[in-house]
């Protein structure tokens, strides 16, 4: 049933021509940020008259904080901004550099910060992913503050060494006499709409697997500036994945001043008694409206998890959840496999065994490749997420 | 007789013959005439010698299963480290492989705490928790497991070294199966173009693990491999040569000029690692005829003799108090007891308070401290 709902959604989709390739057809993988910024005001324009294809998502923003002082508004990529600019101007030890950084970055991230910092702090550096980390620990182990971009989440890979093998064992191979606590690394992340195989992938159960690495997704722009801020100042490597497709599209009253969200905390957004649904990023939002759906249709009360910190994660908070309601949905673009939903299953059912009331359900990413045209089937949307909690209640 | 030789050495000092030395894209080359010191001299044989021994200590407790898992002896190899450091100061920066025990002797640890890290006990320079590949001292940064991986670490330290201003250079060394990585070459661009103060040192021993470097590289000149680096290839047998040629590289480094490179060509007598004998690859006369012919312990003894400059009687005695301490070191190493358990999980991250870790049931919880 689900499959054919979101055949029916595509099909309905696909009578428009341009759908499925609005916004960026770049195939290159180094044209694809350049394409965007180039792209981005017809984008805007075309917005205006034809209506994009739905997102599988509705953003739906954190209500203003107030115990940080002043807010602004701002997006998702400005609210990073603001936290590298709180960064260089309180830390003069503080470095940033990846590929085109100094020209603001591809996805705007870094706008600015050269200009205002120098061209020794904000640097460009070639398109050598496992040098750019490699360097990263180097400029950390030595006292400074590195703060490392890799473009895309996708392009970590050839990183994969130095994160897992470097960075992530320096403390403890060393017995605590080196380490590269210093190190930030930031990447966009995740699912664009249209980034197909290489501009799509949520990597973070890769480096789950890694002890020594801490691994951060926020939900929005307030979160993003505070966990940002916290990764930085983190005496341990941090990985922190910036769901790209929030970049233009999440904003939010954001404070000017640095602040810190505490790491490896999760947060209950909407609490509930009958399921709980454990997200991170822009999944997140899916869950919210999920939980929406499951209250009006089905009279179900779900209680709703951000995760933020992957590694090392909030055990406490997810079972004293999964205590009260007895079940579990967990749900992440990456694929159903080896994917961290696997992780917390496992977890969760060694702690609350006897507490749940159906078994812990996941609801994934596609064991595939990131899939181009079929990226609707692919992403886990909120049809599929009700689908199991129908499941669950019925058990 | 002793004390009359010290006082003509001191003043008549020794004036050795260098080999020549290859350049690339370099206006000038090292100097051809040198000056050592007898204190110099006493001191070079001392410290090579010392890590000659402790290899071979290595060598006899890895045999007799004192020593477990992966282990790469640097015997041969002595005039490389010690040249090396004779020409830059303690508080530059030192990164290396997996073949580190010399390096961490040079720079700074002692030998017990070598010798009780290769044992896995308390004592180690690395608390026991690093083994023979992971030592460390300060500005020495290892002792690092993957080939070619410290290399761009490196480059980042230079960064640090010319942020700051101290006129401090980073040495970073690899071997010759290292020079093959894609990362070298990475870093080579980045150093160039950020024109840092790294010293990019291949320590050709001509196989990486069982593959001779004909085998292995399209082109063997690796001292000129950094395209737009500046390169030079000396004899790393010869103590001498290798300092000489490290002074040399230090002030292009220091006067601002960028990354140089430097191939020192030497020579492993133990296989690659403990596990490989080292004989099926190459032939045992190879082996023998680098011993007899350009051994560096050897050739810096011989020069010291032929010049005056030291008795053998004195020597000896050298070798003697060298003997005893890596006795006392291996004494050490064998008895030291083993880190505690609860060290298993400490440092995994930096934390305070503790933070749990997770056994291999939920029930058994660990500690972690840094």
């Amino acid at each position: 049933i689900t499959i054919m709902a979101a055949a029916a959604r595509f099909f309905v989709r696909g009578a428009h021509p341009k759908l499925s390739f609005s916004g960026v057809c770049a195939s290159a993988q180094r044209s694809l940020g350049a394409g965007l910024l180039k792209l981005s005001p017809s984008c805007a324009s075309r917005t205006k008259t034809h209506k994009r294809h739905a997102a599988h998502f509705t953003f739906q923003p954190d209500p203003v904080p107030t115990q940080y002082g002043p807010t602004q508004k701002m997006n998702l990529f400005q609210s990073v901004t603001s936290a590298l600019d709180n960064t260089l101007a309180s830390d003069p030890t503080a470095v940033i550099f990846g590929e085109d950084v100094a020209f603001g970055g591809v996805f705007r991230c870094t706008v600015g910060l050269r200009d205002k910092y120098g061209k020794d702090r904000v640097f460009n550096t070639p398109l050598c992913e496992q040098g750019i980390v490699g360097f990263g620990i180097g400029v950390a182990v030595a006292g400074a503050t590195a703060i490392a971009e890799i473009q895309f989440a996708d392009y970590i890979y050839p990183a994969f060494d130095q994160i897992v093998n470097e960075a992530a064992k320096y403390r403890y191979r060393s017995g605590n006499m080196f380490d590269c606590g210093n190190l930030t690394i930031r990447a966009p992340w995740g699912c664009v709409g249209h980034g197909s195989l290489y501009h799509s992938q949520s990597p973070e159960a890769f480096f789950a697997h890694c002890p020594g690495l801490k691994i951060v997704i926020p939900r929005g722009p307030v979160q993003a500036k505070g966990l940002l801020l916290s990764c930085i100042s983190d005496k341990n490597p941090c990985i922190f994945f910036e769901p790209k497709i929030l970049y233009r599209a999440a904003v939010e009253q954001v404070p000017v001043d640095a602040y810190t969200i505490p790491l490896s905390q999760a947060e209950v957004l909407q609490e509930g008694s009958d399921v709980t649904l454990v997200a991170w990023g822009t999944q997140i939002h899916v869950m919210k409206e999920v939980a929406n759906m499951a209250q009006e249709k089905l009279g179900v009360s779900c209680e709703v998890i951000d995760l933020q910190t992957i590694l090392p994660w909030d055990i406490d908070t997810v079972c004293k959840s999964v205590a009260k309601t007895g079940r579990l949905l967990i749900s992440h673009e990456a694929p159903v496999t080896g994917g961290f939903a696997a992780e917390i299953s496992s977890t969760v059912q060694e702690e609350c065994f006897l507490n749940l009331e159906a078994p812990i359900s996941r609801v994934c990413g596609y064991d595939t490749p990131f899939p181009h045209i079929f990226e609707p089937f692919y992403i886990p949307d909120k049809w599929k997420c009700l689908e199991a909690i129908k499941k669950m209640i019925n058990y | 007789k002793l004390k009359m030789l010290t006082n003509i050495s001191n003043v008549l000092r020794a004036c050795a013959q260098r080999h020549k030395c290859d350049t690339f894209k370099l206006d000038e080359a090292p100097a051809t005439q040198v000056v050592m010191t007898r204190d110099e001299g006493l001191q070079y044989y001392r410290i090579m010698q010392t890590m000659r021994r402790m290899e071979l200590k290595a060598d006899q407790l890895y045999k007799q299963k004192i020593i477990r898992g992966f282990c790469h002896l640097y015997d041969g190899q002595e005039a490389c480290a010690v040249g090396i450091e004779a020409a830059i100061n303690l508080s530059d920066h030192l990164i290396t492989a997996y073949r580190a025990h010399g390096y961490t002797y040079t720079r700074g640890g002692t030998v017990k705490e070598i010798m009780a890290e290769l044992t896995g006990r308390r004592g180690g320079i690395a608390k026991g928790k690093g083994g023979s590949m992971h030592m460390y001292t300060k500005h020495f940064y290892g002792g690092n497991g993957i080939v070619g991986a410290q290399v761009p670490l490196g480059a980042g330290v230079a960064l640090a070294c010319k942020y700051q201003g101290k006129n401090e250079l980073c040495v970073c060394l690899y071997g010759d199966g290292a020079a093959n990585q894609g990362q070298i070459f990475e870093t080579y661009n980045m150093a160039a173009l950020w024109k840092l103060p790294v010293i990019f040192i291949c320590e050709n021993n001509r196989y990486g693990m069982g593959t001779s470097v004909e085998r292995a590289a399209a082109s063997t000149d690796y001292y000129k491999r950094g395209e737009f680096i500046p390169g030079l290839r000396i004899d790393g047998m010869d103590v001498l040569c290798v300092r000489e040629a490290t002074r040399f590289a230090a002030d292009h480094c220091r006067s601002g000029k960028g990354p140089i490179l430097m191939e020192l060509q030497t020579y492993r007598y133990h296989g690659h690692s403990m596990s490989d004998p080292g004989v099926s690859y190459r032939t045992r006369e190879e082996i023998q005829e680098v011993r007899s012919k350009s051994d560096p312990i050897s050739l810096l003894k011989d020069r010291m003799l032929s010049n005056n400059m030291a008795s053998v009687e004195e020597l000896k005695e050298i070798d003697i108090e060298v003997r005893k301490e890596i006795e006392d070191a291996s004494q050490f190493a064998t008895t030291d007891p083993e880190p505690p358990l609860e060290e298993l999980c400490n440092h995994i991250y930096s934390n305070n308070p503790a933070i749990e870790v997770r056994g291999t049931n939920p029930w058994s919880k660990l500690k972690s401290v840094s």
